[in-house]
């Protein structure tokens, strides 16, 4: 679906990211893991060129995604970021409203479709109680919830997630993860999740980049990349690693 | 088509169809009201010449120029996240009085030099503010107002010494005009303003949907589609054309850019497919009945209308700080 070849990025003369290379895949979640200031952010902002590339090149579906304009970008891929305070009176229907801009036209209004699919996505992500509430009045756990509700009612096929649990309690990280899960299964999507919890990632990523200064340290399926090598390279800390008795899937722990 | 199931839509009706009255009436009472009262049925020569050549232009100009100016800084608004951005505050009407000055002084025999010059001063300013108030981390509401504060007050004391060129009688018609009066007002002036309101708000309609995004973050905005440059250089062109045009007819009203939309945002939400048009219509009536007083309080004199927003708008604004 979405490919990076030897991607590089730079911030001025800085460069952020070295010859990255990934393949996003349909039904997969890939999970983007590394230390704060390993390029985790450049990367996904770079996957949907908001920022430009210094090389390298990403093919969407097999068309390079500088060929197209930032309303084709849009419907395919869309993105779960931090969000900025707004000083308007923005109620949440009308924010999650606004991940169907790609799909409107120039003085359009929404139609009773798009409506239909904010409510239902509302709906998805626990906050169907909330549409006529103004965003500035919501928690941070809410707001982050209501990001995740506008990202899916884009229908894009990729999903890139920039830290999407910050704020949530134990019970909506595990929702938000089912939910891009379940989405991957069916809906032909795939997503990309940048996280700081490596037990969240290694339940549900079917792939994961460890990246260190920028650059590539490992890539595969959890348990070749979770190891206590890489972890203790890219972390600096050791780690224990057994199995999750439930799920089977690797269990990290920090060892002080 | 029903939007927000239909609780939105009935909202912004009500909305719309109170403000296209209370424009309805505004413009009836302007017309007949004044230091000198007509009645439609029994009027002499004179005041059919009052009617026709010095009352409809004015209340009609003074319509445009609300209009305009509300339209400016309900997008600039939504440009700039920001709700306190405003022609008047930013110095973009400075930058258009400026241009109409050097039209003024050195280009008084061409006729389009006003407002064509205005438009500059006013796109200059926008660019010099916009920049100024530009960082790495964004643009905070202190950063943008306080770059406004300083392009404002720079172009004031470039005014101030280009005064020195003018004469005692054109020093006090400019100084008047400079608060923003339209007891100068002439069919032209009114064309000019109702093409450019018209056409610009066609075209700012057309950047609702993203100013929309725009509103909640550019980097949200560029995520879910939206050509920001583009975006940002029409409302930076549309609005500064709209405040060039205005300000050339009818010097700096200020915070008009500043109060309409603010309660327009509080009739009918923040949704600028709303907040536009809404704000044109609002922005008119606000200152024709502004006008209104401005010309009958004290008459037969007659005060600046921008003197009657500025007394409106200068609590507001000091309470929206504060909110903000």
């Amino acid at each position: 679906m979405l490919k990076a070849k030897n991607i590089s990025i730079n911030y001025g003369a800085t460069r952020i990211l070295y010859e990255v290379s990934i393949s996003i895949d349909r039904g997969e979640i890939t999970a983007v893991l590394g230390a704060n200031g390993a390029g985790k952010t450049t990367l996904l902002r770079g996957l949907n060129r908001t920022l430009p590339l210094s090389s390298g090149e990403i093919l969407l579906n097999g068309k390079s995604l500088g060929d197209l304009s930032r309303v084709e970008i849009a419907r395919k891929i869309t993105v779960v970021a931090q969000e900025n305070e707004t000083k308007f009176p923005v109620t949440v229907l009308e924010f999650v409203l606004a991940g169907r801009f790609a799909h409107g036209s120039l003085f359009g209004w929404e139609t009773e479709r798009d409506v239909e699919i904010a409510r239902d996505c509302l709906k998805l992500c626990d906050l169907k109680e909330f549409e006529d509430r103004a965003m500035n009045e919501l928690s941070g756990g809410e707001r982050q919830r209501v990001l995740l509700a506008r990202a899916v009612a884009t229908e894009a096929q990729i999903l890139l997630l920039d830290e999407p649990t910050n704020n949530l309690d134990l019970s909506h990280q595990a929702m938000m993860f089912r939910l891009v899960k379940e989405r991957t299964k069916t809906c032909e999507s795939a997503a990309v999740v940048i996280t700081h919890d490596l037990n969240l990632a290694s339940e549900f990523a079917d792939k994961i980049l460890l990246l260190k200064n920028g650059k590539m340290l490992a890539t595969g399926t959890p348990k070749e990349v979770l190891t206590q090598e890489n972890l203790r390279e890219v972390y600096g800390v050791k780690v224990l690693l057994d199995q999750n008795p439930v799920s089977k899937n690797v269990r990290i722990t920090t060892i002080y | 088509m029903k939007v927000n199931g239909g609780k939105f839509k009935v909202r912004s009706i009500c909305v719309g169809a109170g403000l296209i009255s209370l424009l309805a009436v505004s413009l009836s009472v302007a017309i007949f009201f004044g230091s000198e009262n007509l009645t439609f049925f029994e009027m002499t020569e004179t005041q059919r010449a009052i009617l026709y050549d010095v009352r409809i232009p004015r209340v009609l100009l003074g319509a445009c120029v609300g209009a305009s100016l509300a339209l400016a800084g309900a997008s600039l608004q939504a440009l700039l996240r920001n709700p306190l951005a405003e022609p008047y505050l930013l110095g973009v009407s400075n930058g258009a009085a400026l241009g109409t000055m050097l039209a003024f002084v050195f280009f008084e025999s061409f006729e389009f030099s006003r407002p064509v010059l205005a438009i500059v001063g006013a796109a200059l300013a926008t660019f010099a503010v916009y920049q100024m108030a530009r960082s790495r981390a964004g643009m905070n509401v202190e950063r943008l107002i306080l770059s406004g504060v300083i392009v404002t007050t720079f172009l004031s004391s470039i005014i101030i010494l280009m005064t020195s060129l003018l004469d005692a009688t054109k020093l006090r018609s400019f100084t008047f005009w400079l608060l923003g009066d339209l007891s100068q007002a002439t069919k032209g002036g009114f064309y000019l303003s109702l093409i450019a309101v018209v056409v610009g708000g066609v075209i700012l309609a057309s950047q609702a949907r993203a100013l929309n995004l725009m509103m909640i973050g550019e980097r949200d905005a560029f995520d879910f589609g939206v050509e920001i440059g583009k975006t940002r250089m029409i409302v930076f062109s549309v609005a500064s054309g709209l405040v060039g045009i205005s300000v050339a007819a009818s010097g700096s009203v200020g915070f008009v850019g500043l109060i309409v939309p603010h309660l327009v945002r509080l009739a009918a939400g923040s949704d600028n497919r709303n907040v536009l048009p809404f704000s044109a219509l609002f922005g008119a009536s606000f200152v024709v009945i502004a006008d209104t007083f401005a010309r009958t309080v004290i008459a037969p004199r007659e005060l600046p209308v921008g003197a009657i927003t500025a007394l409106i708008g200068c609590p507001l604004f000091i309470y929206l700080l504060k909110k903000n």
